[in-house]
């Protein structure tokens, strides 16, 4: 293998930067990043716990003013400056370079744990048809803690590997690596043409199979029985906004680095709306498909369903395998719920790991197979050290909660409020996105984006902070939830401005011709104002 | 299931996915641009004020 050091070697030769192939294959792709573990096993239950079918209403407004609005933000910067987060960023703004390494460094973070949640899911698809946790007196939940995952009682890091993690996470890299090293068109693409009709498909025959069992009617009703009181209630609406905001992937990087795999005449527009409403087309069908089990669970238990109602970790790892225990046919059950979040992950894994191989791979300016491996193998021997082990769950939970909450969110309101305000760049991407998309964007989106989106985030992450200082994070100790909560979050940001200080070299494609002839042609074509409806 | 239960489940998936069928169907009739035509114009001529 060459040195990715030397000079004249394969790693430095520039490369053409790829493009999706068909817009098809960039919306799947698209879809595929969107659509993750959290619209299978977090949607349901938030909507459930906000209003039930009243959640509709914030759901909607959310979506469209807030949810499309930040997308195409996205869609614009990466595909109107046609570079990895960092440098699409700075091409914008010198001081912006530091919003896509911290961009970059939240989906290292993500990126490490994501993995081991695909590799339960693995494991589970196997326990299904072996109905293992069947044997622990505890049941499913015994099973998870004491037998699978062999959680430590001490909330610590240790190296306490657990070899039935180990391994399927290794496979898991593997296949990403794999995926990865291929490339845009060879890989991503060709991964999301295999993985997003499969899951599609096997969701509908578990959502199919799930209304038909006894008492799925329960949990349906459950799930859109409306409470209109609840429309009141603030914290409903910011549940919305949360949700949708996690939901589409927006402000993570990785629909900036997509766009700019997106020809230059592509429809931004047209495309998003069909990612944003394919997104939550698929989070109802998981609302359906949930909760007529968790219906039939309670019917099996003699209990409501708002007992046995649950989401995340405890729906996954804890509820469904019970439902597979008692349900008809539950072991296909199971092999198809855990198959798709195995599925659901394996593509929302793979956009997250290529926002920081693009970004090395412009910073470097290395052809795609050395940065890759120079990005993934280290990422993947972290995760691999620390998730793996009995306190790998603690690390996890701690972890997911501080970079959602002060990674994502905070880079996001920082995002809108830079870009909107700061810069006053909204009306030149907004240009952008009507030169040849098919739904026209006016006055309407600078002001979801500029007003709107910094108002319902700010109010997000205020209510984040004080519920974090208010109460230790799942009554771990301050040391643990200091070092990996907020320590972490700091560190992202350290860690960012650090690496917005290393200069780029002239191997880099900062200075890159083919950029100067997008530049040209994408100014060539400018329209001098919006024409058509307006957003 | 209630009648107002079964009333938002149907507006619940006339909404969601009846908003990625007509999502779909503008995104048909705009079929896809290739991107050589006015490159190649602009870049040959050296008119960047088109």
């Amino acid at each position: 293998m060459s040195s990715p050091s030397s000079k004249q070697g394969a790693p430095l030769a520039s490369e053409k930067r790829e493009t999706f192939n068909s817009r098809k294959l960039f919306i799947l792709s698209a879809v595929g990043s969107a659509v993750g573990l959290g619209n299978i096993w977090r949607f349901p239950y938030v909507a459930y716990e906000n209003g039930g079918g009243a959640f509709l209403i914030p759901y909607l407004v959310a979506i469209l003013c807030a949810g499309i609005p930040l997308l195409f933000l996205d869609y614009a910067i990466g595909h109107r400056y046609r570079g990895s987060a960092p440098l699409a960023y700075r091409r914008a703004n010198r001081k912006a370079e530091v919003l896509g390494w911290w961009q970059v460094l939240i989906c290292f973070v993500i990126a490490i744990y994501y993995a081991a949640i695909i590799a339960w899911a693995a494991m589970y698809c196997w326990f299904s048809i072996t109905k293992a946790w069947e044997s622990n007196p505890e049941g499913a939940s015994g099973f998870f803690m004491q037998d699978f995952l062999k959680v430590s009682d001490d909330v610590n890091v240790s190296f306490d590997f657990v070899g039935r993690i180990f391994v399927p996470m290794l496979i898991v890299w593997l296949i990403t690596v794999i995926i990865m090293v291929a490339g845009v068109n060879k890989g991503i693409s060709r991964a999301n043409a295999v993985f997003m009709p499969l899951l599609i498909v096997m969701f509908v025959i578990l959502v199919v199979q799930s209304v038909f069992l006894p008492g799925a009617v329960d949990g349906l009703n459950a799930f859109f029985t409306p409470n209109f009181e609840a429309l009141q209630n603030p914290a409903v609406w910011a549940a919305a906004f949360g949700h949708i905001f996690f939901s589409l992937s927006v402000a993570f990087g990785i629909m900036v680095t997509y766009s700019s795999y997106m020809k230059r005449k592509s429809d931004l527009t047209g495309s998003g709306y069909v990612v944003a409403f394919a997104n939550s087309g698929f989070e109802l069908l998981a609302g359906i498909g949930v909760f007529a089990a968790l219906g039939f669970m309670a019917h099996n238990a003699g209990s409501s369903v708002d007992e046995v109602a649950t989401s995340g970790i405890g729906l996954a790892f804890i509820a469904f395998p019970t439902i597979v225990s008692q349900a008809p046919l539950g072991g296909l059950i199971g092999v198809l719920f855990f198959g798709s979040l195995v599925f659901a992950g394996l593509t929302s894994l793979i956009s997250i790991l290529e926002v920081i191989v693009a970004a090395f791979q412009d910073k470097l300016g290395w052809k795609r197979t050395p940065a890759t491996l120079v990005v993934v193998l280290p990422v993947a021997c972290i995760s691999l050290i620390l998730f793996p082990t009995t306190t790998g769950l603690y690390l996890l939970d701690t972890m997911d909660a501080f970079v959602n909450q002060f990674g994502i969110l905070a880079c996001a309101l920082v995002l809108v409020i830079v870009f909107g305000a700061g810069l006053g760049m909204l009306p030149k991407l907004a240009k952008h996105l009507n030169r040849h998309s098919s739904i026209k964007l006016g006055t309407g989106w600078k002001v979801l984006v500029g007003g709107i989106g910094p108002a319902a985030l700010g109010y997000m992450l205020i209510n984040e902070v004080q519920s974090k200082i208010n109460e230790s994070y799942s009554g771990y100790p301050l040391w643990f939830n200091g070092v990996f909560g907020w320590g972490m979050a700091g560190a992202l940001i350290v860690g960012a401005v650090i690496l917005s200080f290393v200069p780029w070299s002239k191997n880099s494609k900062i200075n890159d011709p083919e950029f100067e002839e997008h530049q040209q042609n994408v100014e060539a074509e400018e329209l001098p104002d919006p024409v058509g409806k307006e957003y | 299931m209630s009648g107002v239960a079964i009333v938002f489940m149907i507006i619940s998936m006339l909404t969601i996915w009846g908003g990625l069928v007509l999502a779909l169907i503008n995104l048909s009739r705009h079929p896809e641009k290739g991107d050589d035509d006015v490159i190649e114009t602009a870049g040959a001529t050296g008119n960047n004020s088109l």
